[in-house]
């Protein structure tokens, strides 16, 4: 009994030491941050098009799993992330969304242009009152939006194929059988 | 020559940081910006993750002022003003903490550490701390022979 007692401060100091281990080993960058808006219905908004298209609003979340991304001409990881953005729309069978945050109208034209455009609707959120209401702290940010039109998942970064792979896809596959 | 370097680092040091808040963003009314002021010190900015947004130059942040301002003009209480941004960010966004059960670990762990070792070291203290008044045998007159010996044999 004694011996334990005495054993007690080298148990705790190593959970301490297994707690330090594991958070250091991990992929997990810790300046990423956790959703507050998980399980969360997306927020209302109306955004305005790119010349004259149709704009992106709320009511285009539900009924189907989509997939929306925050964009900027301006921010160089969404141009790494391009690429992978071509093709996701039909890899995942779902419709994918574009915002583009805090970005003159002219600059994301020519964005799209220069890259291709991957989106079948963008919404324009010049002031980014639309991702603040989505919780976005820096682009590019991907977020999956369930049938009810909740808010399932926030990818912060450009998406790589493992991100895809690994969590992208198997939420979605999950989500469509809902 | 001296003196003008040495004032010129008192000086320097005695500079605070530039206040990242810019004119253009404070209200009119002096009570409106004081309180959005004290909201804004204690509101994490998300990009520089250890600044406030009172602090913070980034985007984000002067776009947090902003709206900010603009809930309390609205008539939102402080309270108000702040559970809409925590509804958006998260709890992450507040600099200090609120005390629930899921922070009473960070709030009361190193007080209960404390308490716990200061509790260990006493009763390990009062454990091993000799008796006062355990004397040790008297010396049988054959040792205070030997001791009077040694000591005397500076002056024998």
């Amino acid at each position: 009994m004694r011996r334990a007692l005495f054993l007690l401060p080298v148990a705790l100091f190593m959970v301490l030491v297994a707690y330090f281990w594991a958070a250091l080993h991990t992929d997990r960058d810790p300046h990423e941050l956790p959703s507050a808006m998980i399980d969360k219905p997306a927020p209302t908004f109306a955004l305005t098009g790119l010349d004259g298209a149709p704009g992106l609003d709320h009511a285009a979340f539900g009924g189907q799993v989509t997939l929306v991304n925050f964009f900027a001409s301006w921010c160089v990881p969404c141009r790494v992330e391009a690429p992978l953005l071509a093709g996701i729309s039909e890899d995942l069978k779902a419709p994918l969304y574009g915002i583009a945050y805090k970005d003159k109208p002219a600059d994301t034209a020519d964005y799209l242009k220069e890259l291709g455009n991957p989106y079948q609707r963008i919404g324009l959120d010049e002031s980014g009152r639309v991702g603040i209401d989505f919780g976005v702290y820096g682009v590019p940010e991907t977020y999956v939006i369930d049938k009810a039109g909740r808010i399932r998942l926030r990818f912060v970064g450009p998406l790589t194929a493992a991100a895809l792979a690994n969590q992208l896809k198997p939420l979605i596959a999950k989500l469509d059988h809902s | 020559m001296r003196l003008a370097a040495f004032l010129f680092f008192v000086l320097l040091a005695l500079a605070g940081p530039a206040r990242a808040v810019e004119p253009g963003e404070m209200l009119a009314n002096p009570v409106l910006e004081a309180r959005a002021r004290a909201i804004g010190k204690e509101l994490r900015c998300l990009v520089c993750q250890n600044e406030s947004i009172d602090d913070s130059n980034a985007d984000l942040a002067h776009d947090l002022r902003v709206l900010l301002r603009e809930r309390l003009v609205a008539g939102d209480t402080d309270a108000q003003a702040i559970q809409y941004i925590v509804d958006r960010y998260g709890q992450f966004v507040l600099l200090k903490p609120p005390v629930e059960p899921a922070t009473y670990v960070l709030w009361f762990g190193p007080l209960a550490l404390l308490l716990v070792a200061g509790a260990g070291t006493v009763f390990y203290l009062r454990r091993h701390r000799p008796e006062a008044m355990e004397v040790s045998a008297p010396l049988s007159a054959d040792e205070r022979q030997r001791i009077d010996r040694l000591l005397g044999e500076g002056d024998a």
